[in-house]
C-alpha cells in the first residue's frame, strides 16, 4: 500500500471529525468582541425619569447585569421570571436596556409583568443597541464594579443558564475583585 | 424604512456635492452593505434584508459615509462590535490563511505535479525511442546473424 | 379508516429487505461465483423501484385527498393549497424529500439493470450491490428518523401550508433535477466500488461508465440552472448566485463531476488517470452525501436550509462515515495496483485535460474550504467568522478562467500527441474572430467596454469558435456523419461555457440597482430606462392575498412593458413572499421588486438592469444539451463497440 493513496482516508476523518463537533455547535451563536472591555459610552434617557439620563458610568463600582428586553419580544417575556430571581433572589443590580421600543408600550408591559430592573435606559433608535452588539433580543450582559463586560449571554436567560453559567461567573469576579 | 434611509442619504448628499459625488457615494454604499452579515438573518447580508437590525445598520453605513468615513473604518467599527462574523470577506490573518492561500497553494502543488508528469514523459518516450532503435537494431544484427549462420 | 399510509410505511419496509437482498446476494456471488446469486440482483432491483414507487403514489395520494392524519401532509400541506403544488408538496420537506431521492435512487439501479445486458454478469452484479447498499442507507434513514408515514390522532381539521418560497414552478421541478444529478453520480460511484473490487479497470469499464456519469451530471446542470433561475425571481434581490452553503452543496459534487467527466474520457482513450478517475468518481459521490449532511443537520445556517434536528445530522453523519470512509479504504488497498498504459506529454489533449482536472479540483476544494471554513473555526473554538460571496468571487474566478483557456487549447489538439505549431495553425482564426468580437460585442450591444471585459469575452469567444472549428475540421475532413455523437455533445456543452462566460462577465459588470421611493405617478431613470410607478391594487390568489405594485417601463418615450412585481400574503400561515416583476430580453432583464410601503402612498421599489442575465441559464442549457448529446453516443451502447480496443476518435 503506497502512502499516497492513503491521503484521501486522512482528509475524510479530519472532516468527519469536525462535522461531528460542528452538530454540537449552535451556528447562530456569535460570541461578542466587546467581552473583557469598558461597556461602550453611552447616554441615555432613564425609562421612568425621562428628562434623566443613565450613563455608562453608572455601571461603575458594583457588578451588575444589563439586560437588553423589548416589549414586542416574545423571547423576553419567557425570561422575565428568570430576570426576577437575579434580581430579588440573589440581589444582583439588574439594568434594563430597553431596546427598540415604544416606552409607554415597555411600561405598559412591566405593569404587567413586574419591573426587575433597578433602571432602565430607553434606546429607541436602537443605536446603542449597535455599540453593545445588540443582534437580538434578549442579550444579558455581566458588568464587573469597574465597568467591564465580562460575559454575554444571548436568547433567554434560563434556571439553568442561571446556576451552571452566571452565578458562578459572578462569584469568581467578586473573589478575584476583592484580592 | 431601508429605501428611505437611502432615499435620504442621496437627497442629503445632492443637496451638499455634485451629483458624481453622490454617485460615488451610492457605489460605494452599495459595495459595502452587500459585504456585511446580517447577524439576525439566515445567512443574507444586509443589503438583501429587511430585519430591523439590518436596516439600523444600513442607516450606521449612510451616516458614517456620509460624515465622509472611509470604507475600512465603517467596517472598523461594526468589526469592533460584531466580530469577524459581520464580514463576509473574512479579514487577512494566520486564522484565514488557509482560507485565502489554501487553494493557491494546491494549485501550484498541482501544477508542479502536472509539470513533474510532462518531464518524466518526455523522457521516457524518449528512451523508450532508444531502446526501440536499439532493439531493432539489435534484431537486424541477429537476423543478419542467423542469415550468415545459415549460409 | 383509511389504511393507505400503513401499506406505504409497509412497502418502504419491504424496499428495505428487498435492498438487503440486492446488496448481499449479488455480490457474495461474485466473491463465490455463483452465477444463479448474481442472477438476484435484477429482479431485487426492480422489486425495490416497484414498492418505492407505491409508496411515493401513496404519499402523493395523501396529500391529493389531503390526509391530514399523517403529519407530513399535516405540516406541509393545506386544504386550498393549488392541486399542482398539493403534487409537489410530496418533495416540499424533508422526510417526502427524502422519499423522492431513494425512489430516483431505485430508479437508477432499475436503468443500470436494464440497460447492462452487454456488461459482464460479475460487473452488473456488483454495482448493483453497491446500489443496493446506499439504497439501505437511505431506506433506514427514513425509516429510523424521518418517516414521511407517521400518523398523527387526533388529525388536524386543517394543515399547515407548504413553505410558500416553495410554491412556485420553479421550486416544483428544481429538486427533482438536482436529486436526480445527486443519486445519479451513485452509478458512477457503484462502477468505481466495482472496479476496485474486480481490479478491472480497462477502456470498456471507462465506457460503460461514461453514459451514466454524463447523465447524472446533465441533470445536475439543470438542476441547478433551475435553482439560479427560481432564487432570481423569487428572492426579489435581484441575484442569480448567493454561494449559500446549500447553493455549493450543490455546486461541489458538480465541479467534480465536470472533472470526472474529462477523467473519464483520459482513461477511455488513453489507458491512464485510472485511479485518479476512480477517486473522482467516489469524490462526486461522496460530496453529493456531504451536501445531503450539510442541508439536513443544521451545522450551517443558510438561506434555505431544511428544518433541521441533529438526530438526522448524527444519522447522516454515521452514513457518511461508513461509505465514504470504507471506499476510501478500499481505493487505499486496491487503487496503488491500477498500471497506466501510457504517458501524458503536455502538448496533447489529455496533458490539457490534466490540467483542466487541477483547476477543477482546486476549484471545488475552494469551494469546499471556504463553505466548511466557519463550521472549522468554530469547532476549534478559534472563533466565528462568515464566509460569503466576496471571498468566493475573489478565490473563484482567478481558478477557473484558466479552464476557458484550457478548453480552447484542447479543442486543436489530437490524443498522444499534438505540437504548438498544429496548435496555432488551428487555432489563430479563432483567435482573430475570437479578438474581433470581445472587442467590438460589449460596444454594439451595451455601448461600453473595458479591458478586462474584452479580456474575459475574448476567452468566452475563443470556446465557441475553437469548438466550431474543430467540428468544421473534422467534418470537412471525413464528413460531419462520422463525428461521434460525443463529440457533437462536447462541443456544444463547450460552447455553452462560453455563452456563460459571457453572461456572467457582462452581468457582473454592467448591472446597475436602485433603492428607491416612489409615490403614485413618480418616475425615476436607471440605465437609460424610465420606471414609473402606477400604484398598486389588492388581488386575491387561489391561497393568498397579493399586493401588486404597477411599474410601467419606457425607453425613448415608448413603453417596453407594465410590470407586475408583487408581495403576497399566505393565507394559510400569514408568510409573506416577493414575487418580482421581470421584463426578460436576450441582451438585457429588467427587473422590479416590490419593498414595504412608506408614508403617502409612497413605496420603496428596488430596480435592476441585468446585462445578459439569460446567457447565463442559456450557456447552462447548452451544456446540459451537450451531455444529453453524447449520452446517445453509439459507442456506448453497442457490445461489440464497447469491449472494443481504444477507438481511433
Amino acid at each position: 500500500m503506497q502512502a499516497r493513496f492513503l491521503i484521501p482516508v486522512i482528509v475524510v476523518i479530519g472532516l468527519l471529525g469536525i462535522l461531528a463537533i460542528g452538530l454540537t455547535l449552535d451556528p447562530r451563536k456569535v460570541p461578542s468582541p466587546l467581552i473583557g472591555k469598558p461597556a461602550p459610552v453611552f447616554a441615555l434617557p432613564k425609562l421612568y425619569q425621562p428628562d434623566q439620563l443613565l450613563t455608562n458610568n453608572d455601571l461603575k463600582g458594583q457588578l451588575a447585569l444589563v439586560n437588553v428586553w423589548a416589549s414586542w419580544c416574545v423571547a423576553c417575556r419567557e425570561e422575565h421570571a428568570q430576570i426576577e430571581r437575579l434580581s430579588t433572589e440573589f440581589k444582583l443590580r439588574v439594568i434594563g436596556l430597553n431596546y427598540k421600543d415604544k416606552p409607554e408600550d415597555a411600561r405598559r408591559w412591566l405593569a404587567q409583568f413586574g419591573n426587575p430592573y433597578s433602571d432602565i435606559a430607553v434606546d429607541e433608535p436602537g443605536r446603542v443597541g449597535i455599540d453593545w452588539g445588540v443582534y437580538g433580543v434578549p442579550e444579558t450582559f455581566v458588568i464587573d464594579a469597574n465597568g467591564v463586560i465580562r460575559y454575554k449571554h444571548i436568547g433567554p436567560v434560563t434556571a439553568s443558564d442561571i446556576e451552571t453559567v452566571i452565578l458562578p461567573l459572578i462569584a469568581e469576579i467578586q473573589r478575584t475583585d476583592t484580592k | 424604512m431601508k429605501s428611505l434611509s437611502v432615499f435620504l442619504l442621496l437627497t442629503l448628499i445632492t443637496t451638499a456635492n455634485a451629483q458624481s459625488v453622490a454617485e460615488e457615494y451610492e457605489v460605494r454604499y452599495h459595495a459595502l452593505i452587500q459585504e456585511l452579515r446580517c447577524l439576525v438573518c439566515q445567512n443574507q447580508n444586509i443589503a438583501e434584508s429587511n430585519a430591523p437590525l439590518a436596516v439600523d445598520l444600513k442607516e450606521q453605513v449612510a451616516e458614517m459615509l456620509q460624515d465622509g468615513r472611509s470604507d475600512t473604518e465603517i467596517k472598523d467599527y461594526l468589526l469592533a462590535r460584531y466580530g469577524d462574523f459581520v464580514l463576509y470577506r473574512p479579514p487577512f490573518k494566520p486564522l484565514t490563511w488557509i482560507l485565502w492561500l489554501g487553494p493557491f497553494v494546491l494549485l501550484a502543488f498541482g501544477l508542479f505535479l502536472a509539470w513533474k508528469l510532462f518531464s518524466d514523459s518526455n523522457v521516457e518516450t524518449e528512451e523508450k525511442v532508444d531502446s526501440d532503435a536499439v532493439n531493432q537494431i539489435m534484431l537486424k544484427s541477429k537476423n543478419m546473424k542467423n542469415r550468415i549462420d545459415q549460409s | 379508516m383509511n389504511m393507505l399510509p400503513e401499506l406505504g410505511h409497509f412497502a418502504l419496509c419491504i424496499a428495505l429487505s428487498l435492498a438487503i437482498i440486492q446488496a448481499s446476494i449479488p455480490v457474495a456471488g461474485v466473491l463465490t461465483n455463483r452465477p444463479l446469486w448474481m442472477r438476484a440482483a435484477r429482479p431485487a432491483a426492480i422489486g425495490q423501484f416497484g414498492f418505492l414507487l407505491l409508496a411515493f403514489l401513496i404519499l402523493t395520494y395523501s396529500f391529493i385527498v389531503s390526509d391530514f392524519s399523517v403529519s407530513y401532509v399535516a405540516h406541509n400541506s393545506n386544504t386550498s393549497l393549488p392541486l399542482q403544488y398539493r403534487i409537489s408538496a410530496v418533495w416540499g420537506a424533508h422526510e417526502g424529500s427524502l422519499l423522492l431521492w431513494v425512489l430516483m435512487l431505485a430508479g437508477w439501479t432499475l436503468a443500470v439493470a436494464v440497460f447492462s445486458k452487454a456488461l459482464p454478469r460479475d460487473m452488473t452484479a456488483t454495482v448493483l450491490s453497491v446500489m443496493g447498499m446506499v439504497s439501505i442507507g437511505f431506506l433506514l434513514f427514513m425509516l429510523l428518523t424521518s418517516n414521511p408515514f407517521d400518523r398523527q390522532f387526533p388529525a388536524p381539521a386543517e394543515g399547515r401550508d407548504l413553505n410558500p418560497l416553495l410554491q412556485d414552478f420553479g421550486l416544483v421541478i428544481h429538486p427533482p433535477m438536482l436529486y436526480m444529478g445527486y443519486v445519479g453520480f451513485s452509478v458512477a460511484f457503484a462502477f468505481a466500488i466495482a472496479a476496485l473490487i474486480s481490479g478491472r479497470l480497462d477502456t470498456a469499464w471507462a465506457r460503460w461508465t461514461r453514459p451514466w456519469t454524463t447523465s447524472a451530471w446533465m441533470f445536475l446542470t439543470l438542476g441547478i440552472m433551475l435553482g439560479s433561475w427560481w432564487a432570481y425571481h423569487e428572492l426579489g434581490w435581484g441575484g442569480w448566485w448567493f454561494w449559500d452553503p446549500v447553493e455549493n452543496a450543490s455546486f461541489m459534487p458538480w465541479l467534480v463531476g465536470t472533472a470526472l467527466i474529462h477523467s473519464l474520457a483520459v482513461t477511455e482513450k488513453r489507458g491512464i488517470f485510472k485511479s485518479w478517475t476512480v477517486l473522482l468518481a467516489i469524490t462526486a459521490f461522496s460530496l453529493s452525501l456531504l451536501g445531503t449532511f450539510l442541508v439536513r443537520s443544521g451545522v450551517l445556517v443558510s438561506v434555505h436550509a431544511f428544518a433541521t434536528d441533529p438526530a438526522r445530522g448524527v444519522f447522516i453523519l454515521a452514513f457518511f462515515a461508513v461509505v465514504v470512509g470504507g471506499s476510501l479504504v478500499l481505493y487505499a488497498w486496491r487503487a496503488p495496483r491500477f498500471k497506466a498504459e501510457g504517458k501524458a506529454g503536455f502538448f496533447s489533449r489529455e496533458g490539457f485535460l490534466l490540467l483542466n482536472n487541477i483547476f477543477l479540483v482546486v476549484a471545488a476544494t475552494a469551494v469546499f474550504v471556504g463553505t466548511l471554513y466557519p463550521l472549522l473555526a468554530d469547532a476549534l473554538a478559534l472563533g466565528k467568522l462568515s464566509v460569503g460571496a466576496p471571498y468566493f468571487n475573489t478565490v473563484f474566478v482567478p481558478l477557473t478562467l484558466p479552464l476557458v483557456l484550457l478548453v480552447i487549447g484542447a479543442a486543436s489538439l489530437n490524443w498522444k500527441r499534438g505540437n504548438a505549431t498544429t496548435m496555432w495553425q488551428r487555432l489563430r482564426w479563432v483567435a482573430v474572430l475570437a479578438v474581433l468580437t470581445a472587442i467590438v460585442f460589449p460596444f454594439i450591444l451595451i455601448g461600453q467596454s473595458s479591458l478586462i471585459v474584452a479580456a474575459a469575452l475574448m476567452l468566452a469567444f475563443g470556446a465557441i469558435y475553437s469548438a466550431m472549428e474543430e467540428i468544421y475540421r473534422r467534418g470537412s475532413r471525413r464528413g460531419y456523419r462520422k463525428i461521434p455523437l460525443a463529440s457533437w455533445g462536447m462541443s456544444m456543452a463547450h460552447i455553452g461555457l462560453g455563452v456563460f462566460v459571457i453572461g456572467v462577465t457582462l452581468v457582473s459588470t454592467y448591472s446597475a440597482e436602485s433603492d428607491v421611493r416612489l409615490a403614485p405617478g413618480d418616475s425615476t431613470e436607471l440605465s437609460g430606462f424610465s420606471f414609473r410607478f402606477d400604484g398598486i391594487s389588492h388581488e386575491a390568489g387561489p391561497n393568498y392575498d397579493s399586493t401588486v405594485g404597477k411599474v410601467t417601463l419606457s425607453h425613448e418615450n415608448k413603453v417596453l412593458a407594465v410590470l407586475r412585481p408583487e408581495k403576497r400574503i399566505y393565507r394559510a400561515m400569514g408568510n409573506s413572499m416577493t414575487e418580482a416583476g421581470v421584463l426578460p430580453r436576450l441582451h438585457r432583464d429588467l427587473y422590479v421588486s416590490l419593498g414595504e410601503p412608506l408614508s403617502n402612498g409612497a413605496w420603496s421599489l428596488r430596480l435592476y438592469y441585468r446585462p445578459f442575465m439569460r446567457f447565463v441559464w442559456l450557456g447552462a442549457i447548452f451544456m446540459a444539451l451537450g451531455g444529453l448529446i453524447a449520452i446517445f453516443d453509439k459507442r456506448y451502447r453497442h457490445p461489440k463497440l464497447i469491449h472494443a480496443q481504444t477507438g481511433s476518435v
